[in-house]
């Protein structure tokens, strides 16, 4: 590998990211800052929900925005660079193999969505203040905090070297909506012991993994999905997808 | 100093082809039952050898095989067959090495929109290892040659079609690549730029590098190619320097003719001209004289149309050039 040429592009991406800083922040946190405005004090405020919602909504909303920005920063310039506007082909180019292209955008997009999660939690708790939050095993939360980042990113990768220009909106209504709803975002995975059959079949849904294991390590007070079984199934998801997305990513590269 | 080389290279492509190789081919059908993918034969076995240091065209029509040996020559396309080499290096095999050594200026701007000019060629530059202070230089040097000083510090995104396709070549040349591959450099420039890409393309020849261009220009082909490759479906259909080509043609002049009605009989009266080498008849009441001799033939072609009862309806004549060549082996015109 070609060290100096993939920090190269790294910075390029970097450089790109700082230009358009605003418009990445607006499109990151406006809607899950308004969620937890809406939901975390609007609701609770006016008695519709428990004060506990708050420290329970909050991991939610950072394994959404973690999962949706690293999705977001890697799958939309790549629909784009690969089929309107080519170009990515100048990095094809550029003397590296052309699968560390591929795992350089990964780690732009680990990155970001790491980024956008540490954002999220001062920005939430500003909001929900008081929220409990337990910070007592910091290397569990970065493990988990680090494993979404990077399914966020590959899952990116894949979507992007996969989707068609024309199916973006489909990507969004088909793939990324259900994912969030059944995601056990918004609630733990044990609010749906009394939907036996739908609390199996979300288990497919690798958002269910990120928002349980944030659960688990930021708020371990409410039932959470054991922090083992997070951490094996989210890797298994993380390798899973990066071999998707480079295969993809190669399919696309080379006709 | 690097040449390059393709032993009987191949490429079949099941489905559509990327845009600038390949043309006028079927989209690929989608019903109920699987229909097998049509497959596009887009090179059928192209052996080429193009010296160091040399200018080397490759002259076809759209569809011909052009951008696709360009692609695979730049580890852009694999082959279905067949083998390629920039200098020592078997392309396919050792991309990172051949990447390092060429520059290509794809047919189609692909230039990285969210970046300025010189943005885009520091960035290019950094790819390449080149360090802060060498990038800064060659930009600059490369942005005042290809007259875009002024316009450097600008988003790409509203540069004009001309202004990106400069960009692109100074992009090529940013890390001194000792091989340059071009397709079709000049589409879209207007005469005044295009006089300039060519003054570029020869001085960069000078300083000992390799190009390879494509084009369906014959102007352009002719004023920079040392030596050229007529290729069609794939196939080489002639090879040699512009002037030998153009001299291969019989007579060097091609007369187009039309007549009103379908003789025979004129044609075999034509064949006896002085100075006439070739006739071929050309559906359904025309034919293509090859002669010595251009326009002071056609008072007796007129002579000989009358005698037979077929009067000449149109005359078309061209000198000696590569568009008469590629004519003389596919019997279709460049434009076509």
């Amino acid at each position: 590998m070609n060290g100096r040429a993939f920090l190269a592009m790294l910075a390029r991406d970097a450089h790109v990211a700082r230009r358009n800083v605003v418009v990445l922040l607006f499109q990151t946190f406006l809607q899950p800052l308004l969620f937890v405005f809406i939901f975390g004090r609007v609701m609770v405020r006016s008695g519709y929900m428990p004060a506990s919602y708050k420290s329970l909504l909050l991991p939610g909303i950072m394994a959404i925005s973690m999962v949706f920005t690293g999705i977001w920063a890697v799958a939309m310039p790549l629909i784009s660079e690969f089929q309107f506007t080519r170009e990515i082909e100048d990095r094809l180019l550029a003397p590296i193999e052309i699968g560390w292209v591929a795992m350089e955008k990964v780690l732009a997009g680990t990155i970001q969505a790491l980024l956008s999660g540490l954002v999220v939690i001062p920005a939430a708790w500003l909001i929900l203040r008081p929220v409990a939050l337990d910070f007592s095993r910091p290397l569990l939360f970065l493990a988990v905090t680090v494993l979404v980042a990077l399914f966020a990113a590959a899952g990116g990768l894949a979507l992007g070297c996969t989707v068609n220009q024309t199916h973006i909106g489909l990507m969004f209504s088909l793939v990324l909506t259900p994912m969030i709803f059944f995601g056990c975002t918004y609630y733990p995975w044990s609010a749906l012991d009394s939907f036996p059959i739908l609390q199996k079949a979300v288990l497919i849904n690798p958002l269910v993994y990120a928002s349980e294991g944030l659960r688990a390590t930021l708020v371990p007070q409410f039932p959470h999905l054991s922090l083992i079984a997070v951490l094996i199934v989210l890797t298994l998801f993380d390798a899973l997808m990066l071999v998707l997305g480079l295969r993809q990513f190669r399919g696309k590269a080379v006709s | 100093m690097v040449g390059i080389r393709t032993h009987d290279l191949r490429k079949v492509y099941n489905s559509a082809p990327p845009f600038g190789a390949g043309g006028g081919s079927p989209p690929a059908q989608r019903g109920k039952q699987k229909k097998p993918k049509p497959e596009i034969v887009a090179l059928d076995g192209l052996s080429l050898e193009v010296a160091a240091g040399e200018v080397f065209g490759l002259l076809g029509p759209n569809g011909a095989g052009k951008s696709t040996t360009v692609g695979i020559l730049t580890t852009r396309v694999q082959p279905t067959g067949g083998q390629a080499w920039i200098g020592e290096h078997d392309v396919w095999k050792q991309q990172v090495p051949v990447k390092r050594v060429i520059g290509v200026v794809a047919q189609r701007p692909n230039l990285d929109f969210s970046l300025t000019a010189r943005e885009i060629l520091a960035f290019h530059g950094a790819y390449f290892g080149l360090d802060s202070h060498e990038r800064t230089k060659r930009a600059d040097a490369l942005l005042e040659r290809f007259k875009l000083t002024d316009r450097a510090d600008q988003m790409v995104r509203g540069f004009s079609g001309g202004m990106m396709q400069r960009l692109s070549i100074a992009r090529a040349m940013m890390h001194d690549p000792q091989v340059l591959f071009l397709d079709e450099p000049s589409a879209g420039l207007d005469p005044q730029t295009r006089l300039l890409l060519w003054e570029i393309i020869r001085e960069y020849n000078h300083s000992g590098k390799t190009i390879l261009l494509t084009t369906h220009n014959m102007e352009e082909a002719d004023a920079l190619s040392h030596r050229l490759a007529i290729i069609d479906h794939g196939r080489m259909i002639a090879l040699g320097t512009p002037g030998d080509l153009k001299a291969s043609v019989p007579g060097g002049y091609l007369l187009r003719l039309r007549f009103g009605t379908n003789s025979p009989e004129l044609l075999e009266k034509l064949r006896s001209l002085a100075g006439v080498r070739e006739v071929r008849p050309v559906e359904p009441n025309g034919a293509d004289v090859y002669a010595d001799r251009g326009g002071s033939l056609i008072p007796e072609v007129a002579t000989f149309a009358a005698s037979s009862g077929a009067e000449l309806h149109d005359v078309n004549i061209s000198e000696p050039s590569l568009e008469n060549l590629f004519l003389h082996h596919t019997g279709r015109s460049l434009r076509e």
